[in-house]
């Protein structure tokens, strides 16, 4: 159990009338890479949401690294280890590379009261090593967001999560929109995660992607967790199934059929 | 891994000359209009437009208005609009009026009242805006009708029924802040200068210029301050990401709503400012105080380089934007120019200044 680093119970979120999210049970180990799979709508974002406190639950209860969570926003869910990519990149167009990474968490080099100064030096120092540690190769880190491709956007915000001590990552389709060689690099970078002993739960339609990278795949359909397969008793095939909603797992069927 | 990290270069990466990277800076369009509104008055205006006494002469309304335009630039930048600070100048006239005529306070308690009055309506301001989602152009354009109707009505009520409450320069005389807010600063020295033959003097021997007035000592603070902010403290870069995309900034853990409502109450501040600085120079409030200083002190933020989408900008770029403003105001009574001309000039000035600023923006973005 102590293995466990993130566990959701009866995860909830209703928009008004629209119920996006209804008893989600999920859990992630250490090492392991989780794939989320599920068609558009499903609820897959707006579980990603709701553990990172972009939005506030309905109900369900979160457990982050053996303790019972209630972040109030996602400055709280970062500072407490969960790093995110999102599907919009939440990067600064008008900010460069250093300035984006520490974006809400600032290294400072002088504090008094709510006034201090950036200590640019040491933010230069830990982006060039957080892009090595994630083998981004990004040309000149003082550009502004805004004139990179999009894979190296991508690359920056994800290694904006391996700049700090994080405990999870979650990637929300992190390379829908790049190109063959940029999808190649974000995945290495994954890979180069996981091998670090980092959890990662990846949010991805690329069928191909999820069965080379992850360790388990949870389906979600119309809100609610359907299946929860390991990628040795399953294939592609099987999973379009559940996605589809021509499969549903045994032990999901009360609350799929709800 | 390597011991110490490099950069990786790429060969796409072709390395940019300082004309290139100069060409970028948001402040750039307006240092040019600076330099070419001057050559402008060089050639077409009379001399004494660039003496010592011609400069504060165009210094002095420029600087009131960049008090302004520096807290719409910050609050551009950040994403959004004050259309009531024109009228924030009036109401908060009023306020200050009311305290020191009035209830007869002294500056210690008048002046921090008025700031925070002020302070308190960009705050309401603020927080509809970001509360209801509506656009702040339409709330504060609410607000600038409400400010400029809550002057008159006020000053009717304090005045005992004139649209005018005269009487601040009596009330504030003597007290010790007075010469922070009003008159001119540095006057010794000036004196020294006009006895030492540097500053012309009149003919009995007083200088010509006899101090710098402290609105411009002002201007050159809060631009001073503003700037430091926006590139030095983890607050600027907070700014610059809530202006350019609020979700994004939201999801990156930035406090948009504190930062978007901070914003709003130190643009209300600034026309607080104006207000406290103005009415005690001239000795009176009066309900028309501030009228149309919002547009002008937008016109200067985006002269200054601030796109009004939000998200890039510069204070220093407001700051030449209303010094601008303030040749083009008054540049042209040293010119043979008739005065009809002025509003043409300066709107073409506008005009320029955008398209210019466009051109660089697009030169930014590569047109992505």
């Amino acid at each position: 159990m102590s293995d466990i680093v993130l566990k959701t119970e009866g995860l909830t979120k209703h928009y008004g009338g629209v119920h996006a999210l209804e008893g989600a049970n999920f859990e992630i180990r250490r090492g392991e890479c989780v794939a989320i799979m599920g068609d558009n709508g499903a609820g897959k974002s707006t579980f990603v949401r709701q553990i990172t406190a972009v939005e506030q639950r309905t109900s369900g209860r979160i457990w982050f690294n053996g303790g019972h969570v209630e972040f109030a926003d996602p400055l709280e869910a970062r500072e407490a280890g969960i790093e995110t990519v999102f599907q919009t990149l939440a990067l600064a167009d008008h900010l460069n590379v250093p300035d984006n990474l520490f974006l809400g968490r600032e290294l400072v080099k002088f504090r008094l009261g709510p006034f201090s100064i950036l200590d640019y030096k040491a933010m230069r120092k830990a982006t060039i090593e957080g892009l090595e540690k994630t083998g981004v190769k990004i040309p000149n880190i003082s550009n502004t967001i805004q004139n990179m491709s999009g894979g190296q956007r991508q690359c920056v915000a994800i290694a904006r999560t391996a700049t700090f001590k994080s405990k999870l990552i979650i990637m929300d389709e992190p390379t829908a929109a790049l190109g063959v060689q940029e999808t190649a690099q974000v995945e290495n970078i994954v890979r180069t995660l996981k091998g670090q002993g980092e959890p990662v739960i990846l949010i991805s339609h690329n069928m191909r992607q999820v069965m080379d990278l992850c360790d388990r795949i949870v389906v979600f359909r119309r809100g609610r967790i359907v299946a929860n397969l390991r990628k040795d008793e399953t294939d592609g095939q099987d999973v379009v199934a559940y996605i589809t909603g021509a499969k549903t797992q045994a032990e999901y069927e009360d609350v799929a059929a709800a | 891994m390597a011991d110490t990290p490099q950069i990786v270069l790429d060969e796409r990466l072709k390395k940019e000359g300082i004309g290139a990277r100069l060409i970028k800076r948001p402040e750039l369009g307006a240092i040019a209009g600076v330099v070419l509104v001057t050559l402008f008055f060089l050639i077409t205006a009379d001399g004494a437009m660039f003496t010592l006494s011609g400069i504060m002469n165009f210094m002095t309304p420029a600087a009131q208005l960049g008090i302004l335009a520096i807290g719409a630039a910050m609050l551009m930048i950040g994403g959004e609009f004050d259309l009531s600070i024109g009228s924030m100048v009036a109401f908060a006239g009023l306020i200050f009026g009311a305290c020191t005529v009035t209830l007869g306070l002294p500056l210690l308690l008048a002046i921090p009242l008025t700031l925070a009055v002020a302070a308190g309506i960009g705050a309401v301001n603020g927080t509809i805006v970001l509360k209801t989602g509506l656009p702040s152009f339409i709330v504060t354009l609410a607000f600038l009708f409400i400010l400029r109707g809550a002057s008159l009505v006020g000053l009717k009520l304090a005045s005992g029924g004139s649209t005018q409450l005269r009487g601040v320069r009596d009330a504030v005389e003597g007290d010790w802040l007075a010469p922070f807010f009003s008159g001119d600063a540095f006057g010794p020295i000036f004196a020294w200068l006009a006895q030492v033959g540097v500053v012309e003097t009149f003919n009995n021997g007083t200088p010509k210029v006899p101090g710098i007035p402290v609105e411009i000592l002002w201007f050159i603070l809060l631009a001073l301050i503003a700037t430091f902010v926006l590139l030095r403290t983890p607050q600027g870069n907070w700014i610059f990401a809530s202006g350019g995309d609020r979700n994004a900034a939201s999801n990156s853990g930035v406090p948009v709503r504190k930062v978007k409502i901070s914003l709003f109450m130190f643009a209300a501040i600034c026309g607080a400012l104006v207000a406290i600085i103005t009415v005690m120079d001239s000795g009176s409030t009066d309900a028309r105080r501030g009228f149309m200083k919002e547009f002008e002190a937008i016109i200067a933020a985006v002269i200054g380089g601030c796109l009004l989408t939000g998200g890039y900008g510069s204070a220093i770029g407001a700051f030449f934007g209303a010094i601008i403003f303030g040749m083009v105001t008054i540049g042209l009574t040293y010119t043979n120019f008739d005065q009809d001309w002025f509003q043409v000039f300066l709107g073409g000035m506008l005009l320029i200044a955008v398209l210019f600023n466009n051109y660089i923006r697009k030169r930014v973005t590569g047109e992505r």
